[in-house]
């Protein structure tokens, strides 16, 4: 009955890479799947098991196989400002960070990102595992004029005015999620008095349990909650002190990505990619609407305009799981597949996202969603589809 | 983990056999590699089942697979119970967590089942 699966493990493709965390993850029972190039952990003592820990307590997330781009230089600014779609003003502040996206000229969706403000003249990117390389080559040869890139490690000297250099810190670089209603007076307790825990999309530096280390209010759970980086030779010692509260679970992929869902949060590769504009994936708030021309204005100005053909919705099911590429079905007809689709466990219900006509993207409007061979009924509501969580509660 | 008085069948159910009646459900290391089972699709009373073909599905949280019938024959009892509580068949696979009993038409179908032994050899394999 499970095909895919033959005697004690899953079977790993080969040249598979590791993230510093992989003998934890073994210790802790987790099992490893390949994703992104990389062995990563779906889950330990169960997905549901650690889903509802992160809604309720805590849950921490090996997320090192994201990768990290440093951008600095006098140039840093108007590069990353001509090359991603938010206005980068917004940001000005140091410290602070926003949600991004690298579009192309026809306003696809290359990757979306989170920017942190890390100095004077420095960004931080945290880009997905799976664009990597196409984010790098995309920075790399998208340098608007007067401005050079480098990706070749830091110089020892600034560069001139006009120049910016792109650093690809993802090799030394690690990074995990601590996310719950608890996460954040762990994080308290573990840097100690002088800390002051940064306010939400903005990130500092700590100490944690010694181990010197940046400290973002970021996440992907919708729960509150930090993601912290720090070198790869010291993130086994902050997963160790996280886990030696009791309250904390080692999460995986699975819970992650369940916990995502729920709040409705789109994942680069299943619910935006090159062929899809950031207004159709309702991205339009992390696109910057008078910062001046950037990769994709023209086209994304002229979508703004005329509305797009389709829409990315969230859908709630009466019966059954809705999977990626499920048919939904409006008066016997296809007019959309699931984008991502997951049991809920708090809702105990099936829920997804698909795109669908703009005419039929209504909350309310009910599709009937093919599962295998029986259908069930799948109405639009707006996300997110869990409403109460921790960071509600900081939002209001 | 794998009770010598059931047999087993290569699509990991197993068949506990009380007369001319089986019992039918998945193995602990079914349940194991599903994971969290959150929705099990079973046929009605009544219905036939073939052996070595689908009578039902199982899902947990990442994947869906297809129950397999280890013998051929008629349902004369569904697990209902699990339609509310289908993390039955992670807690107690060989219990509670049953699935279909089935009239079967031809037992010597039990010959080409796997002992306890046999099975937990062919999952190292």
């Amino acid at each position: 009955m499970i095909p895919d699966v033959k005697g004690n493990g899953l079977k790993m493709t080969e040249n598979l890479r590791r993230t510093p965390l992989y003998e934890e993850h073994l210790a802790l029972g987790a099992r490893m799947v390949p994703f992104a190039g990389y062995e990563m952990p779906v889950q330990y003592a169960g997905i549901i098991e650690e889903h509802n820990a992160v809604r309720s307590f805590a849950g921490v997330f090996d997320v090192c196989h994201m990768a990290e781009f440093r951008v600095f230089g006098f140039g840093a600014f108007d590069f990353l400002q001509r090359v991603l779609t938010n206005d980068l003003r917004r940001i000005s502040e140091l410290g602070t960070a926003q949600y991004t996206l690298l579009c192309d000229e026809d306003a696809g969706i290359i990757d979306d990102l989170i920017v942190y403000h890390t100095g004077d003249l420095e960004y931080l990117i945290i880009a997905n595992a799976a664009n990597h390389t196409t984010d790098l080559d995309w920075l790399t040869s998208h340098a608007p004029e007067g401005v050079t890139v480098s990706g070749s490690g830091p110089t020892s000297e600034m560069s001139p005015e006009g120049t910016v250099e792109l650093v690809d810190e993802s090799e030394r670089t690690a990074m995990i999620a601590l996310q719950g209603p608890r996460a954040l007076s762990i994080v308290q307790e573990l840097a100690g008095t002088g800390f002051e825990v940064p306010d939400r999309f903005t990130i500092t530096e700590a100490v944690l349990d010694t181990v010197p280390a940046l400290v973002a209010r970021t996440g992907y759970t919708g729960e509150d909650g930090v993601e912290i980086l720090t070198h790869v030779s010291m993130i086994a010692g902050i997963w160790r002190s996280i886990l030696s509260f009791p309250e904390v679970a080692p999460c995986g992929l699975g819970a992650r990505d369940t916990l995502r869902l729920e709040m409705g949060y789109p994942l680069h590769g299943s619910d935006m990619d090159r062929g899809v504009d950031p207004i159709s994936a309702g991205l339009g708030w992390a696109v910057g609407r008078d910062k001046g021309p950037f990769v994709g204005s023209e086209a994304i100005a002229r979508l703004r305009e005329e509305g797009p053909a389709r829409r990315l919705v969230g859908l709630q099911v009466d019966a059954g799981i809705p999977r990626a590429g499920y048919p939904l079905l409006r008066e016997g007809e296809e007019v959309g597949k699931v984008a991502s689709g997951t049991y809920s466990p708090t809702l105990q219900t099936g829920i997804a996202t698909a795109y669908v006509p703009a005419s039929l993207a209504e909350p309310g409007t009910e599709f009937e969603v093919v599962i295998r061979k029986k259908t069930a009924m799948a109405t639009v509501v707006k996300p997110p589809f869990v409403k109460d969580t921790s960071l509600s509660a900081v939002k209001a | 983990m794998y009770p010598s008085e059931l047999m087993y069948h290569k699509e990991h159910e197993w068949v506990r056999v009380d007369g001319d009646v089986a019992t039918i459900g998945i193995t602990h290391f079914a349940q194991d590699q599903l994971g969290e089972v959150v929705y099990v699709d079973l046929p009605s009373d009544g219905d036939s089942v073939t052996a070595d073909e689908t009578f039902g599905e199982i899902e947990s949280v990442k994947s869906v697979s297809e129950l397999y019938a280890p013998v051929s024959g008629e349902i004369v009892e569904v697990n209902s119970a699990l339609d509310d509580a289908s993390e039955t068949v992670n807690e107690d696979p060989y219990g509670e967590g049953w699935m279909i009993k089935v009239k079967m038409s031809d037992s010597s179908e039990l010959d080409a089942l796997m002992s306890a032994g046999d099975y937990e050899a062919s999952l190292s394999e």
